[in-house]
């Protein structure tokens, strides 16, 4: 990473900051009182291993309710093991295992009580490269409605029109929605993966870099997007894109990788905070080192 | 600023002809060399399209002369010397028979295939039946038939249609497993995750995203296992006996085949019968033909319905 970030960047960010937070006194913004934030996700002492190998240790943090949070770090640094971990989409991959304990709204994320399928249907996830279905438009977005028992059309064509509006991409596509969705435009196509997410109403978003194959204009619709999303949604967004971090989130943890005593690299949380403290005053030299691009 | 010099680069090479668009250096044995290999590889085509065009043009030829809808529906010959009669219920029986082998190899096969692939991973069990199938591909299809023969025709003491079905359904299940792991395979793996994520649980994933999506190319690796199987003589030789008469009847009564016809009356010595050998080879090619067509056709039209284009 080379790109380092302007003052003009992070006024940027900052103004964009929900008033809660700019309204803090700069010195408590680090103590954000915890009464006032909803933990939905709270982490203590995650650890991820693939095989016998660890890919993340040591990872503790809140993750609070209608705040966009985001995980920043140089590749290798766990923060997609760490976001992946949320929806329980580990179980899929054989030999993962994860660690330390995940609550969400307090019930043990992986507690053997628990569905993993209600788990998905309830936190969504966008995915880095845009993944729609071999269907058409339509069906695409119908595709979680119908899996949860919704087979009436006339409630289907509601759920289809709905999502697609919170997406940003009705407009588009309402007059096409019978036609395949692969022939889409890259932008479009995270979209429709993004309103085939909200189709299900899920309470959580992940987002795992889901701008890194898009150009700008269909990066800032994105954005734009997740901010309208925040009022009913808590959004985790994982980008290589610090610019992305400071403009969109509501607080960033910083990940990185570094040897442990076998001299395995191994990623591990540094920082997380304010997403402007993170970006003006971090507590950590390696998060400084990151952010002004001496590092990473 | 430094006050390095830089030496400027040195000019584009050019040809003696002072050309930089024609070759430099006199190529002559460069071209020779790409101009060999070029024969060369038109040569290895006309040499493996030649045995292949040559089978077709001469069983159509040979079997045109006999072919007719008489031919097609007409009974057996008590004689082989007599020149009247067609190959009636062997048309039926390779029909019966083949679609039997097909309804029972094809879904058993694509659901193994979807085991080893969705739900095997790397189990030992899952190996085994990977390791098998593989041995399966390779035993000789007159294993298959006698296999049959005493494990199924022996007990019920009757040659049936069905008993060939059985020899030729186990022909044609390893290759279906196989096929339809390697389909499977080839899936990409965003597209369960998609489907996951959403929460979709994975028997319904399969059905919905990864069947739809590898079904083109099961759909073909089955197909060349029907035509393979329809094809084939020695499993049906000890299993469905013989008929003289159509018999539309799976489970009762000898049955017949073409490949079957083919094999007794390729082998006579008198002409009519060597006449109808090759109707009857040329009626099967078009038999396998037309079922290839129709499934292409057929897949075509899911996959189109499935991914939404019109």
């Amino acid at each position: 990473m080379t790109t380092t970030l302007t003052p003009d960047t992070t006024i940027d960010g900052v103004a964009t900051l929900p008033p809660t937070e700019v309204d803090q006194p700069p010195a408590a913004e680090s103590e954000v009182p915890e009464q006032e934030r909803e933990v939905v996700f709270r982490l203590s002492e995650v650890e991820v291993f693939y095989g016998a190998a660890r890919a993340v240790t040591g990872v503790d943090l809140d993750i609070a309710r209608n705040e966009i949070t985001a995980f920043i770090g140089p590749s290798g640094c766990g923060k997609t093991t760490v976001i992946r971990s949320l929806n329980r989409m580990h179980d899929l991959t054989p030999g993962a295992r994860v660690m330390g304990t995940i609550t969400y709204h307090g019930e043990n994320l992986y507690s053997g009580k628990v569905d993993p399928a209600e788990v998905r249907r309830r936190i969504g996830m966008v995915f880095q490269k845009p993944n729609p279905f071999p269907k058409s438009i339509y069906d695409n977005i119908a595709y979680g409605p119908r899996i949860n028992g919704t087979r009436k059309r006339s409630q289907l064509d509601d759920i289809v029109e709905h999502a697609l509006t919170r997406a940003a991409l009705w407009g588009e596509v309402k007059d096409k929605l019978k036609s395949s969705a692969l022939g889409l435009s890259g932008g479009q196509a995270q979209r429709l993966c993004i309103a085939r997410a909200l189709a299900v109403d899920p309470d959580v978003l992940l987002m795992d870099e889901p701008c890194s194959a898009l150009d700008p204009i269909a990066t800032a619709r994105i954005e734009d997007l997740m901010h309208e999303l925040k009022d009913n949604l808590t959004i985790v967004i994982v980008t290589h894109n610090m610019q992305q971090a400071a403009r969109v989130s509501d607080r960033t943890a910083f990940y990185t990788a570094e040897p442990d005593e076998e001299g395995r690299r191994v990623g591990k949380l540094v920082e997380y905070d304010v997403t402007e403290t993170i970006f003006t005053k971090p507590g950590d030299p390696r998060t400084e080192g990151y952010i002004t691009g001496r590092f990473g | 600023m430094t006050a390095t010099v830089v030496p400027p680069a040195p000019p584009t090479p050019r040809s003696p002809s002072g050309s930089i668009l024609r070759p430099r250096k006199a190529t002559g044995w460069r071209r020779f060399k790409s101009g060999l290999a070029s024969v060369l590889f038109v040569l290895a085509f006309v040499a493996a399209a030649i045995p292949l065009i040559a089978l077709v043009y001469y069983v159509t030829r040979e079997g045109l002369k006999v072919f007719s809808w008489e031919f097609l529906t007409t009974e057996l010959p008590f004689s082989q010397r007599s020149v009247d009669g067609g190959i009636g219920p062997a048309v039926v029986g390779t029909i019966v028979i083949t679609v039997g082998a097909t309804l029972m190899a094809v879904p058993l096969g694509v659901l193994g295939g979807i085991y080893l692939n969705e739900y095997a991973g790397k189990s030992k069990f899952g190996a085994l039946v990977r390791f098998l199938s593989e041995i399966l591909t390779g035993v000789p299809s007159i294993v298959m038939g006698l296999f049959i023969y005493t494990f199924w025709v022996l007990r019920v003491k009757e040659q049936t249609g069905f008993a060939g079905s059985l020899a030729l359904a186990c022909l044609m299940l390893p290759v279906v497993i196989r096929t339809s792991e390697e389909m499977l395979k080839l899936v990409p793996h965003e597209l369960r995750e998609g489907s996951l994520a959403l929460g979709s649980r994975k028997s319904r994933t399969i059905r919905t995203v990864v069947l739809p999506h590898a079904a083109p190319g099961i759909v073909s690796g089955s197909l060349l296992a029907v035509a393979r199987a329809a094809g084939e003589t020695a499993p049906l030789l000890f299993t469905i006996g013989a008929t003289q008469t159509a018999n539309w009847n799976l489970f009762e009564g000898t049955n017949t085949a073409l490949s079957v016809q083919i094999f007794g009356n390729a082998n006579s010595p008198y002409i009519p019968a060597q006449e109808r050998a090759f109707g009857a080879a040329f009626t099967l090619i078009l038999i396998v033909f037309v079922a290839t067509a129709l499934a292409r056709i057929v897949t075509v039209v899911y996959t189109r319905r499935v991914s939404g284009k019109s």
